[in-house]
């Protein structure tokens, strides 16, 4: 039976072998097709050797999680046939080189078709050289699976445009042959097929990190300060490519305590600022945190979490670091917390990361992590929608206020008020010359001991939690509302999540997703009465000890009914959940 | 050098004349100091090269880490950031390529300085911000009640090197030159005069600007007294008229100078190496602040953003 528009591609070599580029050639093809595309991508930490892959999902339908069954796994090394030949279903083919040495035990030859080709060969036919033969195995592909080679062809185009017409027909002619091979000797017993949409739409095909970024830039950040660390120096590389464009000064540091530091002297200074990190930096970054609290300077963190603790797994992904961006510091302050889900809701955490910040004068920790900073997922064009981001940046004095001030008048930066928000005044103007400190301060910003303005001041800080809380994104509610079963979760496993449960109403299980995107300050009231109608929860997340199955315990008193925690460095997929979810029933009646 | 006058400043595109006076830097504080502090003459000369330069108290920035001299920006009416120990330097860094116009001036100790802050200190060296570094050296941590410092000398007693500090210190004139600082001196607390001379041109100097300043701790520091550095200290411009702090091999060898006789004065400069931010494409156009404040208000064209993932 030919399925059409539903496939799941595995694409596996070592590093350097192009599999990163050969998956994001293919993305490009399908989208150009009018597809939805869910993109996930795995790697080590090493520059060359390993064992790297792309894993590619394409539908006619939105999708947000790839599955753990594949129909197709290219193998551009014998690795990628030994760990995942078993990933294939029934009917499932590889396509390798014809010389790749593999354990033939490795393969159930009677369940998956072997598609042994000449893919060295043809490049080095067509161009001297087996550097295309990636080229060619993504003839290959769209050969066997008829998809149509014109999208391949312009993809090629495109990504060689820039190393000379030579290198751009050499590849075109290298596709081809490809294709021709695999249409005329695979195609006909190959069952999953890969058509373009009639009038194809154009869609947008990117990762969170990525639309991230562009929320940032549009709610006017103009200062990345950064030291690299996986999985967050894409944020600051992104930020670099884009500086000229936007006028956005970025800046490498010798550490993480000099990139939060320098962020917090531009936030001071007046500019919209941003750094980025994983968890060891951010561990670094606590100190100069708690310094951004007590000075109430507003700045906006990305802490792309990584498998832990200490070096943990350098590209794996995890949500190991909830608790730990919670309570960082020492002391008590303010802050604000949110974890974005999938790309759409990075966007917006993009700039409502910056509006929330400035309002409250406080720091706001975006948690993302590797999944999250590598996955690329389709994205309707109009749903991010520029026009919606707006650049609120809470109370200033302005310059005509302070111009019209009177010499008696003394500006007080940290002003006691009733919402607790003192209003800001750039440095710079002469009837805006104050101090601000580190050490508990007064009103005007001067050190002091004094307990009744400790008190006050204290109070002030924390009293913006309360503005913070309207004002947070409350968590979503996603299926139906009288559920059997309620999965609890937060930021990356968000899409897998969603799909599953999908999955589950199909199979008659009545299943609905409870969604945190802003964690801090937590949303209690909104779960608790989650917790008052739903009838069996269970928290999933990609941890050891279950931490928002904790905060939500410590906040609220609510007890999940069951937790599913993963920390493989592997991200959930749909079926893993489902499964997941289904034994746990099980087991708890 | 005159208390008073009058210079024009630009802000804002509009020129303006500012008149300064010491007095516009008089803070309401009063100092936690111990009184013979060598920090009175190092607050003293900041003031006074400050007015010398006609600068008003909002066209600076002080920023501070932590420690008894890192509370100087309390005692001065000025813009101030007193931030945390060892991190003045960054966080000056992030204010002044947010916004170049402001004169930015870091005060730091020694242990704040080139101790906690050694990672801070070598980067911005190299990276040439135009920004001044006061350092105040009493060669011991004294808020912390006289442990031995980074500039503490070999075989220094203190409650935590109870038989000698067995490291050997920190010579930062050397350390500066070594690292690519663009202008280095030294000032002596006691002699608030000639260090304000050497703050102004430090300030004066477009690059990172380092002022080593000898100070006594007079209740923790019993070795380098302020007796100690008066009986050692000389300027270098009156024994040496032909010294030429460009002149690298000789700067090299005054910067070794130390024990008997101890070197003041400007001892390294070289004032042909542009600053970070003057190679920074983006602020020849202006402030980073300006060009954000624009992109709040006014349209980037971020819609062609979304052609790149199609």
């Amino acid at each position: 039976m030919v399925q059409v528009n539903d496939i799941n591609i595995k694409m596996g070599g070592e590093a350097g072998q192009g599999v990163e580029s050969s998956g994001a050639g293919f993305v490009r093809a399908l989208a150009k097709g009018g597809l939805y595309i869910y993109g996930l991508q795995d790697y080590q930490s090493r520059i060359r050797g390993g064992h790297n892959f792309y894993q590619i999902r394409a539908s006619e339908h939105p999708i947000s999680s790839f599955s753990s069954n594949l129909q197709m796994l290219m193998a551009f090394d014998n690795e990628t046939i030994s760990e995942h030949a078993h990933e294939l279903v029934e009917g499932g083919a590889i396509i390798f080189d014809e010389g790749l040495k593999f354990n033939r035990a490795d393969v159930d030859e009677g369940k998956v078709k072997m598609i042994p080709a000449p893919l060295k060969k043809i490049a080095k036919e067509v161009a001297g050289d087996d550097i295309m033969a990636n080229t060619a195995a993504l003839g290959v592909l769209a050969g066997i699976t008829g998809y149509e080679i014109g999208f391949m062809e312009d993809v090629i185009r495109r990504n060689f445009k820039r190393k000379g017409e030579a290198i751009v027909n050499a590849n075109l002619a290298v596709v081809q042959r490809g294709y021709a091979f695999g249409a005329e000797n695979h195609a006909a017993d190959y069952q999953w097929k890969l058509q373009p949409m009639p009038n194809p739409k154009q869609r947008m095909v990117l990762t969170a990190h990525q639309a991230f970024c562009m929320g940032a830039v549009a709610a006017g950040c103009r200062f990345n300060s950064a030291y690299p660390m996986t999985p967050g120096t894409t944020i600051i590389e992104w930020m670099t490519a884009h500086a000229g464009k936007y006028d956005i000064l970025t800046k490498q540091t010798e550490d993480e305590l000099s990139a939060i530091l320098m962020a917090i002297g531009a936030a001071h200074a007046g500019v919209r600022a941003l750094t980025n990190t994983s968890g060891g930096g951010f561990d670094l970054m606590t100190e100069a945190l708690g310094l951004a609290g007590m000075t109430e300077t507003p700045i906006v963190i990305v802490e792309a979490q990584r498998g832990g603790p200490s070096t943990g797994l350098p590209t794996k992904t995890e949500q190991p670091d909830l608790e730990p961006v919670i309570h960082a510091g020492h002391g008590e302050f303010p802050r604000l917390v949110m974890a974005p889900g999938n790309v759409l809701e990075a966007f917006h955490a993009g700039y409502r990361s910056f509006n929330l910040a400035e309002k409250y004068q406080m720091p706001c920790i975006v948690l993302t992590d590797m999944m999250l900073s590598t996955t690329q997922e389709t994205i309707e064009p109009e749903d991010m929608d520029f026009s919606q981001v707006k650049v609120e940046r809470g109370e200033f004095v302005s310059k005509e206020q302070l111009d019209a001030m009177t010499e008696e008048w003394t500006y007080l930066r940290h002003a006691v008020t009733p919402s607790g928000v003192s209003p800001r005044a750039v440095p710079g103007h002469p009837k805006a010359v104050y101090i601000t400190t580190g050490d508990e301060h007064d009103e005007r910003g001067y050190i002091t001991e004094d307990p009744p303005t400790r008190v006050a001041q204290m109070d002030k800080r924390m009293r913006k939690m309360e503005g913070a809380r309207q004002e947070i994104a409350k968590p979503t509610l996603h299926g139906p509302e009288d559920a059997d079963l309620t999965l609890i979760g937060w930021g990356s496993t968000y899409g897998a999540m969603k799909m599953a449960t999908d999955m589950l109403n199909a199979e008659g299980i009545k299943t609905n997703l409870f969604h945190y995107v802003d964690l801090w300050p937590f949303p209690a009231i909104e779960t608790e009465a989650l917790f008052a109608k739903a009838k069996h929860t269970i928290v999933i997340e990609q941890n050891f000890t279950g931490q928002l199955a904790r905060l939500i315990r410590v906040e609220t008193g609510c007890v999940p009914n069951g937790k599913i925690l993963r920390y493989d460095g592997h991200p959930f997929s749909q079926e893993d959940v489902v499964a997941a979810v289904k034994k746990e029933v099980n087991i708890n009646g | 050098m005159a208390d008073t006058l009058v210079r024009p400043t630009t802000g804002q595109g509009i020129m303006m004349v500012n008149k300064v006076d010491i007095k516009m830097y008089q803070s309401p504080e009063k100092s936690t100091w111990c009184p013979g502090c060598g920090d009175f003459g190092i607050l003293a000369a900041l003031k006074q090269a400050l007015v010398g330069l006609g600068l008003a108290p909002h066209d600076a920035l002080v920023v501070s880490g932590i420690g008894c001299g890192s509370k100087l920006p309390h005692y001065l009416r000025v813009n101030a950031f007193n931030s945390i120990h060892g991190r003045a330097l960054a966080v000056a860094t992030g204010i002044k390529l947010a916004n170049h116009n402001l004169k930015v001036i870091a005060v730091t100790g020694d242990g704040d300085g080139y101790g906690i802050g050694g990672n801070h200190l070598i980067h911005t060296m190299r990276r040439n911000p135009d920004i001044t570094h006061v350092v105040e050296n009493n060669q011991v941590y004294g808020l912390t009640k006289g442990q031995y410092s980074p500039t503490s000398e070999h075989g220094y007693l203190s409650s935590t090197s109870p038989d000698g500090s067995i490291e050997v210190a920190v010579n930062p004139i050397a350390l500066g030159m070594a690292m690519g600082a663009s202008f280095i001196a030294r000032g002596f607390s006691s002699d608030p005069k000639h260090l304000a001379q050497m703050i102004m041109l430090a300030v004066q100097h477009k690059g990172y600007s380092l002022v080593d300043v000898l100070q006594p701790c007079i209740t923790y520091n019993h070795v380098n007294s302020n007796e100690w550095y008066k009986e050692r200290v000389y300027k270098i411009d009156a024994e040496n008229p032909d010294y030429d702090p460009t002149d690298r091999n000789a700067a090299w060898q005054k910067a070794q100078e130390w024990g008997t006789r101890i070197p003041m004065g400007v001892i390294y400069a070289d004032p042909s190496r542009p600053t970070y931010e003057d190679q920074v494409p983006l602020l020849q156009r202006g402030s980073l602040l300006d060009l954000s404040e624009r992109a709040m208000h006014s349209d980037y064209d971020y819609e062609s953003l979304k052609a790149e993932y199609m």
